[in-house]
């Protein structure tokens, strides 16, 4: 037989709700004002993360790929507005909450790292102070069991020494430990998401192996789901299981990283892994850029927002937006993608 | 036989710290021939700028000699120092941050033929067209200011600017950094395209070893202020020879499901503590897998192991091959 609080733990476990999606966000739109009034900067985006998923978020600046970790957040602010849209964390539509009511999930269920980790940090504040400053947040307990919870999260994050470690001011760090230390009060919450926007992108590429590592580790430790936002092709498919690839404010592919990276068929995808310059790349010929610019807000195309710089461009591109539809094993928002499967660059 | 343009020896610069003086730059030589690309690569803090730096006359060695085009600049003052500023620019990594943001392009382009009193008029908005034009722009982009342009646009005014004097040498320090990925590509291949046209000798500052790659004949890897590797771009990244550069290497997330890594990947995420370090010991020992216990690495002098005439390494147990 089973006690009341052991069926309840059965059912979380086994309901379906919490097997699937954790986060869903439906039909979000972005605007922001511009001298033609208000323009889309996200548009109708819809994707979801499942419990201890690592998702990929890639694009360029100005696709919209922060301003959807914001909104995840609840961070928007003026003159950014969500225009439309619903975001679901297990199933409630954060969107309806007052801010009060989103405090319970601002970094319990969903925290967010950023690029600078001393913008996150209070220079003058010594590290384990900062930890417990959030500990305390989420928790009744004494100062001197949240150093304790402190000083485990530091050895959690891979900082040796932790407990001389939270005598630390952020100065006498590492930009690698300040990261790992922002990581370790972004978990302090015990969210079930973490958001690292571009959270690798500052770091020397030995220190960000490392760091991506550790969030590797993390996700399987604690089942814990990553959305990872980076500009950075190599990260993106060195980390993420599946991914999202946007531009222009807009949702043009998404799939499992290795399905998309090794056939895209968005053209955008193909491109932009075509003007990528690792060493992988022959440095004899030219490397495949993208000509033209990015739409800015006040001037976006009519109809699928790549358009004006895409090759495989046709009539029916610029009449109307292509639907996110799903091909084969992922989602396209082409609608010339399955006659451009054969098509050679 | 091409000729050397650049030439520094025996190149150390020291800053003076609270604890002492911190030897940013250690007795670095490199030789750069014209018309040839030479990448310096290194994490922050490596020395990478600092040499541009010093190569640029804007700062002075502490010991070693430079010589560029010939020259002896080591003990050049600015007035001396003003002739060779036209044969060696400069193109930085913010786009927008190394423009005048009062100016326009046209000013902007102009600006070091002003400085130089270069030809007329009519013979510099000649010169200026012809610029824009060869970093891929339209003359309409003549009238706006730098808020106008995108970052990669920006970019290409800089490097615009950097030719107007018509100059051998361009050192780029991380120049495509900040640049998004298909932005990155224009600008990379315009930089190949003017050098092959024009015989530019370029000295590639960068963190990133996929541009070091594409762009460089040679390559020279720093660490702490040395360099602990060098040698062509088949000799680096095909058979590394320094602990840290094929750690280095195999860091590096590529996007390519079809090709294996080149290195295998040293996978963990635990931070190792650096030690503070005598003088002639191995710098990287602390992070070195196989160098860190050894009593040669903590005590014995490095000295320069030259495999061929290109490819160098300063290490007691370099990887074999």
């Amino acid at each position: 037989m089973h006690t009341g609080s052991e069926l309840e733990e059965i059912w979380i476990q086994e309901s379906p709700q919490s097997m699937s999606n954790l986060i869903e966000v439906r039909n979000l739109t972005l605007t922001v004002p511009t001298s033609k009034g208000r323009a889309s900067v996200v548009e109708n985006l819809t994707f979801s993360i499942q419990q201890g998923e690592k998702l990929g978020l890639v694009g360029e600046s100005g696709s919209g790929k922060s301003l959807t970790a914001y909104s995840l957040m609840r961070l928007i602010k003026a003159p950014v507005r969500i225009e439309s849209g619903e975001i679901l964390i297990n199933g409630v539509d954060v969107l309806k909450l007052t801010e009060e009511e989103f405090r319970k999930y601002r970094g319990s269920e969903i925290a967010m790292i950023y690029q600078d980790p001393m913008s996150a940090l209070n220079p003058i504040m010594k590290i384990g102070d900062q930890i417990i400053e959030s500990i305390l947040l989420h928790k009744k307990i004494s100062k001197k069991e949240a150093l304790k919870i402190a000083i485990a999260l530091l050895e959690s994050v891979g900082i040796p020494e932790p407990e001389e470690r939270v005598h630390s001011y952020p100065f006498e760090m590492s930009g690698g430990m300040l990261q790992r230390v922002v990581i370790a009060i972004a978990l302090s919450g015990e969210p079930k998401v973490l958001i690292a926007d571009e959270a690798t992108t500052a770091l020397d590429v030995t220190t960000q192996e490392r760091v991506l590592n550790l969030l590797n580790r993390l996700a399987e430790e604690r089942n814990l789901s990553v959305l990872l936002i980076t500009h950075d092709l190599g990260v993106a498919a060195q980390f993420s299981d599946r991914i999202n690839v946007m531009y222009g404010g807009r949702l043009v592919e998404q799939g499992r990283t290795r399905d998309v990276f090794t056939l895209p068929q968005h053209p955008y995808t193909r491109a932009l892994l075509d003007s990528r310059c690792d060493y992988t790349v022959d440095v004899n010929k030219p490397i495949r850029s993208i000509a033209g610019q990015p739409p800015r807000p006040d001037n976006r195309p009519s109809g699928c927002v790549f358009a004006p710089r895409c090759e495989h461009v046709e009539a029916a591109c610029i009449s109307s937006i292509p639907e996110l539809r799903d091909i084969d094993d992922r989602a396209v928002a082409c609608i010339r993608a399955e006659e451009l499967k054969s098509v050679k660059n | 036989m091409p000729s050397t343009i650049i030439k520094v020896q025996n190149l150390s610069r020291a800053f003076k710290g609270s604890g002492g003086s911190v030897l940013a730059l250690d007795s670095i030589s490199i030789s750069l021939q014209e018309g040839k690309t030479l990448a310096v690569v290194g994490e922050s803090g490596s020395g990478k700028t600092t040499a541009a730096r010093l190569i640029l006359g804007l700062d002075k060695p502490t010991a070693g000699s430079i010589s560029v085009l010939g020259q002896e600049i080591t003990d050049f003052g600015p007035s001396q120092m003003r002739p060779l500023r036209r044969e060696i620019q400069v193109v930085q990594q913010d786009p927008f941050s190394q423009l005048n943001r009062r100016h326009t392009v046209r000013r902007i382009i102009e600006g070091p033929m002003l400085a130089f009193k270069v030809g007329d008029r009519k013979s510099r908005e000649k010169r200026v067209i012809e610029l824009i034009e060869a970093v891929g722009l339209q003359q309409e982009h003549l009238t706006r200011k730098p808020h106008e342009l995108s970052g990669g646009q920006c970019q290409r005014v800089a490097i615009a600017r950097a030719l107007a004097l018509d100059p051998k040498i361009l050192i780029l320090d991380e120049a495509v950094s900040a640049l998004d990925v298909s932005v990155r590509a224009q600008v990379l291949n315009l930089l190949k395209k003017l050098q092959k046209e024009r015989g530019l000798t370029y000295l590639f500052i960068t963190h990133d070893l996929g541009v070091a790659h594409y762009m460089a004949d040679e390559i020279v890897v720093m660490f702490r202020g040395r360099i602990v590797e060098r040698g062509t771009r088949e000799e680096v990244f095909q058979m590394p020879r320094h602990h840290y550069t094929a750690g280095l290497l195999a860091s590096v997330p590529v996007a390519n499901f079809s090709t294996d890594k080149i290195v295998q990947k040293i996978s963990q995420d635990v931070i190792v503590q650096a030690t503070p370090d005598k003088t002639d010991a191995c710098a990287y020992r602390s992070r070195c897998q196989f160098g860190r216990d050894k009593k040669d690495c903590s005590e014995r002098a490095l000295t320069e192991t030259m495999a061929s005439a290109t490819h160098g390494w300063i290490c007691h147990f370099p990887i074999e091959r």
